[in-house]
């Protein structure tokens, strides 16, 4: 038989190469491909509906937190204070309290991580010393958020005697949001091509002239973009700040880093805890995710919009 | 010649001199301030051990090994208890939960986004993965609580308003990006030429994936897998708000457990006196968790860097 | 017996390929013959390796690919909905330019295509094994390390491997993408040899930047230019008296 006809024969068995006979046959069977095929198509569709499994919970997430949210947030809720009395309630203290946490992360995390990461990617040689803050990072990224919080607690709550003040809440983070801040930073410097610092140095600057005029102006876009992405994870993060003992009711809206405070993400877990009590906590709480992700969107929308605003080539 | 003043000649001395000033300060103590800086992290980690040490120590003075690997768990009873395998069990349940909801559907998308997709399909849906990834955990504990629970109580009767399994499979939604980026990245690594290679032999999309780009991509797979187990594990929010307090050590997952997370969060919000035992259990607790993650992350790193594949 | 049953394995009608909107194949019109080397030549760029990756359709991986024409294999258009385009792989069987094992054993690197076909029985499989690592010239070499990894293995072996694997599944056309480019000249030595005993069972096409090799190895050379097909015939002929200006140019070294 011919290998056209072969092919043209639905069942298609291949009694392939007659005239070598040294050779084991392979059956070319025309149903098994289509088996094949068909599977493929069929597993084709299979991962394509759970990669809309995502996008299925996100629409329903956000559908059920708004529908939950409306009723309850308008510009009384922005600018009331809290009050055991849902209608009564407002969330500006706990607005003003993650405020008062970013005037705290903002600078702190900056600086640390910026410094951090220029050491690494401009000054470290290949020592041991770099790469063990390297693996360090590493490290400190995959720690728990909890974890921090203990250590927030010991270290700036009862031994700096910071109680659970903005401050103590806003180094905890810091330290928390640090290794994000550090990668992306690196990631930033990294970018920065070679011959740029190369034709810097051969005009006789130093080290440091080189990287203030030269690298950091080039890096400081993707420098920002990671900066916005790691203070907006420290703007939803909760669990350290519970472990530093937020209470659970403030109604003073604090004035100074000092004073104890309240943050959005806390607000929402302690509104979620009493609504067996209270139900209609469930809609402040709604409201106030309603508010914090708008916060998130638009602070993630900055970074997207710096990252494609500054896209260089060279 | 040379004291001749020239204009040249005072632009090279005013340069001599600013280089020389310039040698004295920026450049020989900014690599200090930035070393200081570099060194935070450091005193992070060391910060973050040694407090864990410290605190647990003070906690082993007053609480026997044995009693702290038992059963009961009663930390503010009358005759309080130190037990911490309720702890473990909750979080290895809901970790467990989490994974058999994270891993399938992370890795099929993984599948779906590196191997399938068209390049159209792949640009939205890749945003909505970051956007899932970047909502902060205590919206996803919300979540669980006031809808993932209900529903699944009209399925199944018995289950408590409070329970494992709901904020375990959230906790499984919540990891899904993580394990679908890492994962898809490790098979966009695995380079074309095994994917031609395989198709030049008849092969279909299904198997070149499953055959030649899953195999390829095992060791980044197989990490991506161990650090959502570690995150699982170390996830607080979405477990201390919907799978509650209770310390029974059990293995029914429709009842409400504590894990070691939701442990510390209970504790600090309640009145923990500084000095008391209950306080040092935070630490010991903590130090248990911290162990936990740590060890999951030696052994992802370890998994990427035995098993990286050269091509 | 009909006119299928003749020497040609392929015949390519008026084939033209675009990627978007430039023209990558222009009016091609070639024949390949059972039991025969035909070898394409041409400087980069002349979509010699475009023509080859057509005649397996692998070129449709490529996004933003459109053909027009026909290719007969066998008689039968490959472009046709009926034509599976796996049974044409298995039928039609490649090696690319750099070596491309999977990063597995000899043994699951050879029996790759087999398994996917539903072969199961262990015997046969070790038959098929051993036949094709025989055809390929490597057995001597590997037959005592089967299982380790073919990364082991030296460049010009993973690509004699990687035509075991294709021979495993016993198609009846080898397309080669200049399979010695990324090789030394003893290894490339050995695969051309490995060419001339294969032609006893297989129609091979093979694209190829040298032009000493294609007058070693092949029965039939195409010479391809900014996509057009310039001149095929006779290896001899092309060789010793091209018909064309821009041939002779090409194979006398003034350009390319």
């Amino acid at each position: 038989m011919d290998i056209r006809s072969e092919i043209l024969n639905d069942k298609g068995i291949n009694p392939m190469k007659s005239n070598n006979p040294t050779q084991v046959k392979v059956e070319i069977n025309r149903q098994r491909i289509n088996r094949r095929v068909l599977i493929n198509e069929i597993l084709k569709k299979v991962f394509f509906a759970s990669t809309l499994f995502a996008l299925a919970v996100l629409s329903v997430l956000l559908y059920r937190i708004i529908a939950q949210s409306i009723g309850w947030l308008d510009w009384h809720f922005l600018t009331s204070k809290l009050s055991i009395f849902p209608e009564k309630a407002g969330i500006y203290g706990v607005i003003i309290g993650s405020v008062g946490l970013m005037v705290v992360v903002i600078p702190v995390t900056l600086i640390l991580g910026v410094s951090t990461a220029i050491y690494l990617e401009e000054y470290a040689s290949k020592s041991r010393f770099q790469n063990l803050i390297k693996v360090n990072i590493s490290n400190l990224a995959s720690v728990p958020s909890v974890i921090f919080g203990l250590l927030g607690l010991a270290l700036f709550g009862r031994f700096l005697n910071l109680g659970s003040s903005i401050l103590a809440g806003g180094l905890t983070l810091s330290l928390l949001v640090l290794p994000i801040v550090v990668v992306s930073s690196q990631e930033a410097l990294k970018a920065v091509p070679n011959f740029l610092r190369e034709a810097s140095y051969a005009m006789g600057a130093g080290k440091w002239t080189t990287i203030r005029k030269v690298v950091l102006p080039v890096a400081i876009p993707g420098i920002l973009t990671g900066a916005i992405l790691s203070i907006s994870r420290a703007i939803g993060e909760t669990a350290p700040l519970v472990v530093l003992g937020i209470p659970a009711l403030l109604l003073k809206v604090p004035t100074s880093l000092m004073d104890d405070f309240t943050a959005l993400p806390i607000q929402i877990y302690y509104w979620t805890l009493d609504t067996v009590l209270t139900p209609e906590y469930a809609n402040l709480a709604a409201a106030t995710i309603v508010v914090l992700l708008i916060t998130l969107f638009l602070m993630n929308s900055i970074a997207i919009v710096i990252r494609n605003k500054t896209q260089k080539t060279y | 010649m040379d004291n001749q003043i020239t204009p040249q000649n005072q632009i090279r001395n005013q340069i001599r001199n600013h280089i020389g000033r310039k040698k004295n300060n920026s450049d020989r103590l900014m690599p200090r301030f930035f070393l200081i800086m570099a060194s935070v992290s450091i005193i992070t980690t060391v910060g973050i051990v040694l407090t864990l040490i410290t605190d647990a120590f003070h906690f082993f003075k007053e609480v026997s090994i044995f009693e702290f690997f038992s059963t009961k768990l009663a930390p503010l009873g009358a005759n309080p208890s130190f037990g911490i395998l309720p702890l473990i069990n909750g979080t290895v349940l809901s970790s467990l939960i989490a994974m058999m909801v994270a891993i399938p559907i992370g890795l099929t998308s993984a599948m779906y986004l590196s191997e399938f997709s068209s390049p159209k399909t792949r640009s939205f849906i890749k945003p909505i993965l970051e956007v899932l990834a970047g909502i902060p955990t205590i919206v996803y504990g919300f979540f669980a609580y006031s809808f993932v629970t209900p529903i699944l109580m009209k399925l199944i009767p018995t289950l408590e308003a409070k329970n494992v399994l709901s904020p375990g499979i959230v906790m499984g939604i919540m990891i899904i990006p993580m394990v679908a980026s890492l994962s898809e990245d490790a098979m966009k690594s695995v380079p074309n030429a095994l994917r031609e290679g395989a198709y030049g032999l008849g092969s279909t999309k299904l198997e070149v994936t499953t055959k030649v780009v899953l195999p390829a991509a095992m060791s980044g797979i197989m990490s991506s897998f161990v650090l959502a187990i570690s995150r699982a594990i170390g996830e607080t929010m979405i477990v201390a708000i919907a799978s509650g307090s209770s310390k029974n050590f059990t293995f029914d997952i429709t009842h409400s457990m504590q894990t070691m997370t939701g442990y510390i969060v209970e504790f600090t919000s309640g009145d923990a006196g500084s000095g008391t035992t209950g306080y040092y259990s935070l630490y010991a607790v903590g130090l248990m968790l911290f162990i936990f993650t740590f060890i999951m992350n030696l052994i992802a790193q370890y998994i990427s860097k035995r098993f990286r594949e050269e091509y | 017996m009909n006119q299928y049953e003749s020497k040609i394995v392929y015949d390519v009608k008026g084939l033209n390929l675009w990627y978007g909107n430039d023209q990558a194949l222009k009016d091609i019109n070639i024949q390949i013959n059972k039991n025969e080397v035909t070898a394409i030549i041409g400087p980069s760029g002349c979509g010699k390796s475009t023509f080859i990756k057509t005649l397996n359709r692998m070129i449709e991986n490529v996004p933003n690919v459109r053909t027009s024409g026909e290719i007969l294999y066998h008689g039968l258009n490959i472009f046709d909905k009926t034509m599976r385009v796996e049974e044409l792989r298995t039928r039609v069987g490649m090696v690319f330019q750099k070596p491309n094992p999977f990063p597995k054993s000899i043994y699951e690197n050879v029996l790759y295509g087999p398994k996917i076909h539903g072969v199961k029985d262990k015997q046969m499989l070790e038959e098929i094994l051993e036949t094709s690592l025989k055809s390929a010239a490597l057995w001597d070499e590997v037959k005592d390390r089967l299982h380790d990894n073919a990364y082991g293995l030296s460049g010009g072996q993973q690509q004699r491997l990687c035509i075991a694997r294709a021979l495993a599944v016993q198609p009846d056309v080898i397309l080669m993408d200049e399979p010695t480019s990324a090789l030394d000249p003893i290894a490339t030595a050995k695969i051309e040899e490995l060419i001339d005993s294969l032609k006893a069972d297989y129609s091979i096409s093979i694209v190829t930047h040298s032009m000493q090799q294609a007058g070693r190895i092949s029965d039939k050379t195409a010479f391809f230019l900014m996509g057009e097909l310039v001149e095929f015939g006779n290896t001899e002929m092309i060789f010793s008296n091209p018909r064309d200006k821009r041939t002779e140019d090409y194979i006398t070294g003034r350009f390319g």
